[in-house]
């Protein structure tokens, strides 16, 4: 039995110590916003912080999270960082098939949260461990950089959605 | 405009000419013939038909549901259903608009739902069935779905107009309500529901001119985006039922192998595993969770029969291409004049088995009872997954319901239906809803794969390098033999096989396209792979266009500029990417280049000019991308740019380091280790342009990734001198020597070696 803090909330869970962080989240607790894409920390579909670092869940036992506090995609909203990342992949609208976009941003919050004025080089390192097969790289570029700045990154304007019609 | 009633528009479709059907592109050139007059009937429709109401009933019977995509409820959102799948394309918000536009409502007063399998009201027109794919959703329901928000619209200004005794033709809409401005008297459409359901179908109706549109040809924000950013999206593997136990497979590693016997005591001895399941090719290990389960597959001891591929390799297969495009049955696809006598330059290409790799591995979750199958999963071919079920199951196809979820990607691999029916074959030895996830490395080891093809190119050039003749001896697989056997043209040509070969945007008076048919070992099964026919053909015939212009001493652009005098439409992509790129003939630094790729797949015109910088070791960097594309009437600009950005990157991203290889009859790769794709920090700026058009709206999903390889590898070209005539980019033929810079100035097909 081990005891999980997630997303600030305490949960016990029944598990073998070898048991991925990231099946025991969606297989027991139930968040199922944290995805599988590779099983072996190349994809970083799985990416959830615990104390804020980004970690991959999928090589994650849980016999070693510890008291770490385990943040998911589903409350990386309510920290200052992941809210702006949200917002910006949002004005910018970056997912296609959605499918990595967890990882994604949790990677992406991470970053903001320790360097708060990426670079290009910042940006690559904190990211290049996150695959996008739709490739909505060029969007998650602009995004973490608007993230960042505040400015508007990309000439595209998204047309509000209370558009008339 | 006044549309024409559904039918007669559908039958002149599919009584066009050829070439017409042609310019659909990519899966819908296959699917076109299954779609005549007589099936037309039976595809969707903006008008209610026979269905209609047994769909509405299971949609909760709301009072107005006057055909299969528009459900007013008295209060609450209008709930829209989504003909085509959504799997990255953005057509849940493209098909949105189309509704939107006409119906009078706006994006934020929407709720898109899931459609159920039904070939009768969901069917594509242009592929014959309820299939999303070949780069067709917006082209066949740009349409049909303006016309069902058009109906929907005038049936409740009817409603409103009748129970205020007004002329209709006085009443405005804005944001669902019916406006009455002279006596200052509104109507919400909820409130009109009721009235409007029973009023009769207008004969005809006035969609909006191109300028009176309010969304389409707006960037407007994906409907999908919200859920998507929070994790909140359901993907097929998310799938949670009460009860549910989870299973994931091995099945044979050889193509077309067979399960012969299993060891599994010491998976059933491990904790969580429930129990081990067996078909005749595969077995599954059940587990509480996944982990269990994967660690219950690990434990088991396995013996396959192999059977007939047991030695097959990569090379067999090569070398039997090579060998049929010498001495094969050629048929040809098309010939315009003959070969005339002059200057003949000819090479081969050869391009290599690709995998998906869609980040959702493939799942599907089953239960089985006694009264039916239920089968949650994402796919591009909802009734296929319901035919496979039933035949797997045994049950008619009436007992199979099918919830289909968002796709976490599809690019062709989803429009096949493998993992429905085999999670079906387990989930009926158990009682329990059964989830079937396979692991990367199975989800890569069983991928229906992009086959692989032997082209031998040539043309006939005039004293100025031009060319007089233009020949392609296509040699591959048939995808479309196995997927639509009657969608392949009467004299036995696989029409994808040819897609953009056989059309060509050049000026060229004579030519000659054949197809040597080259069936793959049994057991060995090849498909879609995001832009099929095109991609595959794109890369050899505008790779060869450079080699003729570098032949001819000629700029890339200059020359192709010359052959398309008599196509402005695919002349003006070239001109806007070279404008927008700043095209100089001199490359900017020792081992940089740019190249330039144009073409005509999926009903759009583009052109893409990439920029790469060879290391002295071959390693080969994107500096920068810029794509120019006319695809008729842009529905969501927004769209446009992801979809040539993304499907652009997707391309390059396969041209650069994918290759499926066979040893032993199995593939070699199987997880990102080994079957590389690009990342961020390998990914350059792409920038998009659009001709504006109000031509009938062109694919996207596909385009970009059709122009990528082409691009990359004229690029590759001008930086190194090096052609490349096979893909993946072999970096040891891009190592810097003395040679391959000479190659630079004086290069010629002549004296170059081909592909061995």
């Amino acid at each position: 039995m081990y005891t999980l803090k997630i997303n600030g909330a305490s949960h016990e869970v029944n598990a073998p110590a070898d048991m991925p962080l990231l099946w025991v989240l969606r297989d027991l607790v139930g968040l199922t916003g944290t995805k599988y894409g590779c099983g072996i920390a190349q994809c970083g579909a799985c990416t959830v912080h615990l104390d804020g670092q980004a970690v991959r869940s999928c090589v994650l036992p849980i016999a070693n999270v510890g008291a770490r506090a385990i943040t998911t995609i589903e409350a990386i909203g309510a920290t200052p960082s992941g809210q702006k990342i949200q917002q910006a992949w949002l004005d910018i609208d970056v997912v296609q098939c959605g499918y990595c976009q967890s990882g994604q941003i949790m990677s992406a919050a991470a970053l903001l949260a320790r360097a708060p004025a990426p670079t290009d080089a910042d940006i690559d390192a904190a990211m290049a461990g996150n695959i996008c097969r739709c490739a909505t790289y060029v969007r998650i570029r602009a995004a973490i950089k608007q993230a960042a700045t505040g400015k508007q990154e990309v000439q595209q304007v998204i047309v509000p959605q209370e558009a008339r019609s | 405009m006044n549309v024409a009633p559904e039918a007669d528009r559908v039958s002149s479709l599919a009584d066009a000419g050829r070439r017409r059907v042609l310019k659909l592109g990519g899966l819908s050139i296959a699917f076109c013939w299954l779609g005549g007059p007589g099936r037309a009937s039976a595809m969707m429709n903006a008008r209610s038909q026979a269905g209609d109401a047994a769909a509405a009933a299971h949609d909760g019977n709301p009072p107005f549901a006057p055909n299969a995509f528009i459900r007013i409820d008295p209060d609450g959102p209008v709930r829209l259903v989504m003909p085509a799948v959504e799997m990255g394309q953005a057509i849940y918000t493209g098909a949105s608009m189309l509704l939107a536009e006409e119906l009078g409502v706006g994006m934020d007063q929407i709720l898109v739902e899931h459609a159920p399998p039904n070939a009768e009201l969901y069917g594509n027109p242009l592929l014959g069935g309820q299939l999303t794919g070949g780069s067709t959703s917006i082209r066949a329901t740009w349409q049909v779905l303006r016309e069902a928000g058009a109906i929907a619209r005038t049936q409740l200004v009817a409603a409103a107009a009748a129970q205020w005794r007004v002329d209709p033709a006085t009443c405005t809409t804005a944001r669902g309500v019916v406006v009455h401005a002279d006596s200052k008297r509104t109507a919400t459409y909820g409130a009109l529901a009721t009235a409007a359901g029973k009023l009769p179908m207008p004969a005809k109706v006035q969609l909006k001119e191109l300028k009176d549109h309010v969304l389409i040809g707006k960037p407007v924000r994906r409907v999908d985006s919200v859920d998507k950013i929070k994790g909140a999206t359901q993907f097929g593997i998310d799938v949670r039922l009460p009860g549910m136990k989870i299973a994931t497979v091995r099945a044979s590693p050889a193509k077309g192998g067979r399960l012969k016997s299993v060891d599994d005591r010491a998976a059933r001895a491990l904790p969580g595993v429930v129990a081990v399941l067996k078909i005749h090719n595969a077995v599954a290990v059940v587990g509480e969770h996944f982990w269990a389960a994967k660690q219950g597959l690990d434990a088991l001891e396995i013996e396959w029969d192999a059977g007939r591929n047991a030695k097959l390799t990569t090379q067999d297969i090569r070398n039997a291409l090579a060998e049929q495009s010498t001495h094969g049955k050629a048929i040809v696809a098309r010939e315009v004049g003959k070969r005339p006598d002059g200057k003949l330059i000819e090479v081969t290409y050869q391009l290599p088995m690709l995998a998906h790799a869609t980040m959702e591995p493939l799942n599907a979750t089953v239960h089985v009872t006694a009264d039916g199958c239920e089968i949650w999963t994402g796919t591009q071919v909802p009734t296929r997954c319901v035919d496979l079920a039933a035949k797997a199951t045994g049950m008619p196809v009436e007992k199979i319901t099918l919830h289909n979820q968002y796709l976490g990607g599809g690019f062709g691999r989803r429009l096949e239906e493998d993992i429905a029916g085999q999670a079906a074959a387990f989930a009926m030895q158990v009682a329990y809803p059964l989830k079937v996830i396979w692991t990367r490395e199975e989800d890569m080891r069983q991928d229906i794969v992009r086959p692989m093809y032997h082209d031998r190119i040539s043309a006939v050039v005039d004293a100025d390098g031009k060319p007089v003749w233009f020949g392609d001896r296509v040699t591959g697989a048939s995808v479309v033999a196995r997927f639509a056997p009657e969608a392949m043209r009467k004299n036995g040509i696989d029409p994808d096989a040819v897609e953009c070969a056989e059309e060509i945007p050049y000026d060229i008076p004579n030519l000659k396209v054949e197809w040597v048919r080259h069936d793959m070992p049994e057991g060995l099964v090849v498909g879609w792979w995001r832009g099929v026919g095109p991609t595959h053909n794109l890369f050899v015939v505008e790779s060869f266009v450079d080699e003729l212009a570098h032949a001819a001493g000629k700029d890339p652009l200059d020359y192709r500029r010359n052959l398309l005098k008599k196509n402005p439409r695919t002349l003006a992509v070239l001109d806007l990417a070279a404008e927008k790129f700043g095209w100089i003939k001199q490359p900017p630094s020792p081992r940089t280049g740019r190249g330039i790729a144009v073409g005509e797949p999926f009903g759009s015109k583009v052109c893409a000019i990439v920029e790469v910088e060879v290391s002295a070791q071959g390693e080969v960097k994107l500096r920068r991308a810029v794509v120019a594309v006319d695809c008729g009437v842009a529905i969501n600009p927004n769209t446009v740019e992801a979809q040539l950005q993304g499907g652009l990157l997707f391309g390059l991203s396969g041209a650069l380091f994918s290759e499926v290889t066979i040893k032993d009859g199995a593939y070699q790769q199987g997880n990102f280790n080994d079957y590389r794709v690009l990342r961020i920090n390998e990914t350059p700026v792409v920038e998009i342009y659009r001709v504006d058009s109000s031509e009938s709206p062109g694919g996207l999903g596909e385009t970009g990734t059709a122009i990528a390889a082409p691009a990359l590898g004229n690029a590759i070209f001008a930086a190194t001198g090096v052609r490349l005539r096979s893909l993946p980019v072999d970096r040891k033929l891009l190592v810097q020597s003395p040679d391959a810079l000479k190659k630079v100035v004086d290069a010629s097909p002549d004296t170059e070696p081909g592909v061995a």
